[in-house]
């Protein structure tokens, strides 16, 4: 294997591995601090056991989030040189900005959140989970207009051999950015919404501290249904973004060989990349494609040479598989508000919010396939292939030696890290004072 | 002044914040197996740099992000050359950030003693090996044109291992000091003693440091062309012999302010010495990477130093005010009723 191939492992390990943990640290911040406002609010001692109770599962997540991303700002030096050096007047800024504006924020706040129960005041103290949360939200805004960039680069002139920012402005409104940014972070949101009824669920199945959990499980279900509708809604958009700005993409989502006008979308559809066409199509609605691309007419992948598509099977299974675990959610987040009163006889709803604590995740990491095997080849879309973007000091056995230690460590950090998310959500909130 | 110079000074303060601060949390880490003998006495320690050790560690990812935005050929090439040191010290990072995190949640005495030595490891390397990096930067690394042909042993050579061993105990002592301010008496006391014992070590390796300056790196020429820059290395030496005498004199919050000044004064003293280089090339200066030839436009320099201008500032205000809240003696009853 070449330094390129293995680079692009090691990668997509690191940056996967980094997004189990990120998702629920965007959304579970906010919901901690709604929590504990909500406790200075009432003064009701179950909400201030539930800011300890998830605070401490947060706490928990937070620790390999925060260590795993460093990696990656590291290793777009060390293994794609080629590409920090030719991006870098652009791309830079916005990682140095998120570390100064958002990343102290969020890291100084949440040490004095952890630690300062009895040394600050309790409107203080709830201040600080909130400085949490709206750092880590801001944080995801300044990581996704770097990634937005790169998507559909904008604000740039190629001088120097290499490109440079003319327009600040244009890059942080780039509309890919903040249509990423939006959907992305309202994934993560989804995610906590369904941690919070999964977890819940658990302990209801157990008729444990119903009161206490079915308090969350209404913040939570509440949570989840308006960031499924919302992260659905701005999906929409940003697939009609990405027909218009990376054709290669959206005919790799929806495998569209041949350019059609008002094209179909089939229910049913299997690709078949090697004779450029697809083996299945079947349940077709008529027009919907180009409706939901904002299109008329939808480039198909043959106008496009063979050299310049994205890998078609993942990127389609993905999107779909995404797009379907989105409807899912919406629908489970309703069912359980319809049914909210009698909901701790429900086993069945309860035990299916148990199980689907994965699925949030999993359609996150489908969405960043998409967005990232999507747009391949190129590193930065029409600018810089990703082969010729990696670090050329660099040995295939060194990248193939941290990627065996990336693999081995994280691998056993996460699943301690599991192993103590679960203990903890088990073992439920600390007994109410007498 | 121009953009690249702002930025050079910049990129030299973001370091030397770094280590003022995440150095005291590398000293605490090393100290932390020596000089506790209980699970309380453990936790005092955690708890010492607990609140802070993650807003610290940002300055370094915030110079990592000054160095990709101000100086992006030099980021390009710095972490791709220094592929498996910089791998160590990440590694080493994320095993102390986890270990401090899940020591807290160990139930079995096998656990405890995988995150002790995680957290023991995880503060041990970097502290060394920034140092031997920067002993290295200071010398030149082997690069010309057509790559880098230094490897990890390269740069374990007698200067990169003293600067290494200068880090290391500089660290120590700023960690011990740091502990003996923060943790009941009892092992403030063994924290101190610690630290005062490691203050001749560190002083041997900075006279060492002084001397084979001269003999392997060219760091002294700046000095010699503008005489009056010396007062930033004399200014260090005073620091240090401060932080020795106030540690016979066992006033340690003062000990500990001109440890923290002398390793502000120890980045500065280097940096001015490889001005105008961000990473010489021991080849041939030619090949260098300099603030100028490896910047970003002015474009981007101006943009960044704006939002450096309004943010900067209102970060140290409120990580001041941080240190303000936790900088109290912790008491044993505090360390027993606690369960975070």
């Amino acid at each position: 294997m070449d330094t390129v191939l293995l680079s692009r492992i090691q990668f997509a390990v690191t940056a996967a591995f980094h997004f189990i943990f990120v998702p629920l640290t965007l959304g579970l911040s906010v919901l901690i601090a709604y929590m504990e406002s909500k406790y200075l609010a009432t003064g009701d001692k179950d909400y201030l056991r539930m800011t300890k109770f998830w605070g401490r599962l947060f706490i928990i997540n937070f620790a390999l989030g925060v260590v795993t991303g460093i990696t990656l700002e590291f290793q777009f030096g060390m293994n794609w040189a080629e590409y920090s050096r030719y991006v870098g007047d652009i791309f830079g800024s916005p990682l140095a900005i998120e570390a100064t504006v958002a990343f102290f924020l969020e890291s100084t706040f949440l040490g004095v959140w952890i630690f300062g129960w009895n040394r600050i005041s309790p409107k203080l103290h709830a201040l600080s989970i909130w400085l949490v949360a709206l750092a880590t939200n801001i944080s995801a805004l300044w990581i996704l207009i770097a990634n937005g960039w790169m998507q559909h680069p904008v604000g740039y002139v190629i001088n120097n051999a290499r490109a440079e920012m003319v327009d600040f402005w244009s890059v942080v409104t780039n509309p890919y950015g903040l249509l990423k940014f939006a959907h992305t972070v309202l994934s993560g949101w989804v995610v906590a919404g369904f941690f919070v009824l999964g977890v819940s669920a658990y302990h209801l199945i157990r008729k444990n501290e119903i009161e206490f959990f079915k308090k969350s499980i209404k913040i939570g279900a509440v949570f989840a249904l308006l960031s499924s509708i919302l992260v659905a809604g701005v999906g929409d958009f940003h697939a009609k973004e990405v027909s218009h700005t990376q054709p290669t993409k959206l005919a790799a989502m929806e495998s569209l060989w041949e350019t059609k006008k008002d094209a179909p979308m089939y229910l049913l559809l299997i690709p078949d990349p090697a004779n450029e066409r697809n083996s299945v199509e079947a349940l077709g609605i008529p027009s919907m494609l180009s409706i939901l691309a904002g299109q008329k007419e939808i480039k198909g992948l043959k106008e496009f040479p063979p050299t310049e598509r994205p890998p078609v099977t993942p990127t389609f299974l993905s999107f779909r598989l995404m797009v379907g675990l989105g409807f899912v959610f919406i629908l489970l987040s309703l069912w359980v508000l319809v049914k909210f009163k009698t909901l701790e006889n429900r086993r069945i709803l309860l035990r299916l919010l148990l199980w689907s604590i994965p699925l949030p995740y999993i359609a996150a990491q489908l969405g960043w396939i998409v967005a990232e095997v999507g747009r391949q080849p190129w590193i930065v879309y029409g600018l810089l292939k990703t082969a010729d973007a990696v670090s050329k000091a660099v040995e295939p056995s060194q990248v193939l030696s941290s990627l065996i230690v990336f693999t081995l460590f994280y691998g056993a950090l996460g699943i301690i890290d599991i192993y103590l998310l679960a203990k903890y959500a088990r073992k439920g909130p600390e007994p109410k004072e007498v | 002044m121009q953009f690249q110079i702002i930025w050079f000074i910049l990129w030299g303060l973001l370091w030397a914040v770094y280590f003022a601060l995440d150095g005291f949390d590398f000293g605490a880490g090393i100290l932390y197996p020596f000089i506790t003998k209980n699970e309380l006495e453990k936790k005092a320690v955690i708890h010492a740099i607990g609140p802070l050790w993650n807003g610290n560690e940002v300055w370094l990812v915030t110079a990592g992000g000054a160095t990709f935005a101000a100086f992006p050929t030099t980021y390009a090439y710095m972490f791709s050359y220094l592929y498996t040191p910089l791998l160590i010290i990440l590694f080493a990072l994320i095993l102390r950030g986890v270990a401090i995190e899940f020591k807290a949640k160990a139930v079995t005495e096998m656990q405890k003693k995988l995150w002790d030595t995680g957290i023991f490891l995880g503060s041990l390397i970097p502290a060394l090996l920034f140092g031997v990096a920067f002993g290295n930067i200071f010398m030149g690394l082997k690069f010309d044109a057509s790559g880098y042909y230094g490897t990890l042993f390269s740069l374990l050579n007698p200067y990169g291992l003293i600067v290494g061993l200068l880090f290391l105990f500089t660290f120590i002592v700023h960690g011990g000091l740091w502990v003996s301010l923060r943790v009941p008496n009892n092992l403030a006391d063994k924290a101190y003693s610690k630290a005062k014992n490691f203050w001749y070590l560190q002083a041997i390796c900075a006279v060492l440091f002084l001397v084979l300056t001269a003999k392997y790196t060219n760091l002294y020429e700046n000095f010699l062309k503008l005489p009056y820059w010396f007062a930033v290395p004399v200014f260090a030496v005073l620091c240090l012999l401060l932080t020795g005498f106030y540690l016979l004199k066992n006033k340690r919050g003062k000990a500990f302010i001109f440890s923290a000044l002398f390793i502000i004064c120890l980045v500065f003293s280097g940096i001015i010495g490889l001005y105008p280089n961000l990473i010489p090339s021991s080849i041939d200066p030619k090949y260098s990477f300099t603030i100028f030839n490896s910047s970003s436009s002015l474009y981007t320099l101006k943009v960044m130093t704006i939002v450096v201008i309004i943010f900067v500032p209102i970060v140290l205000f409120y990580q001041a005010w941080a240190y303000k809240t936790f900088m109290y003696k912790i008491t044993e009853k505090e360390l027993k009723e606690e369960g975070y």
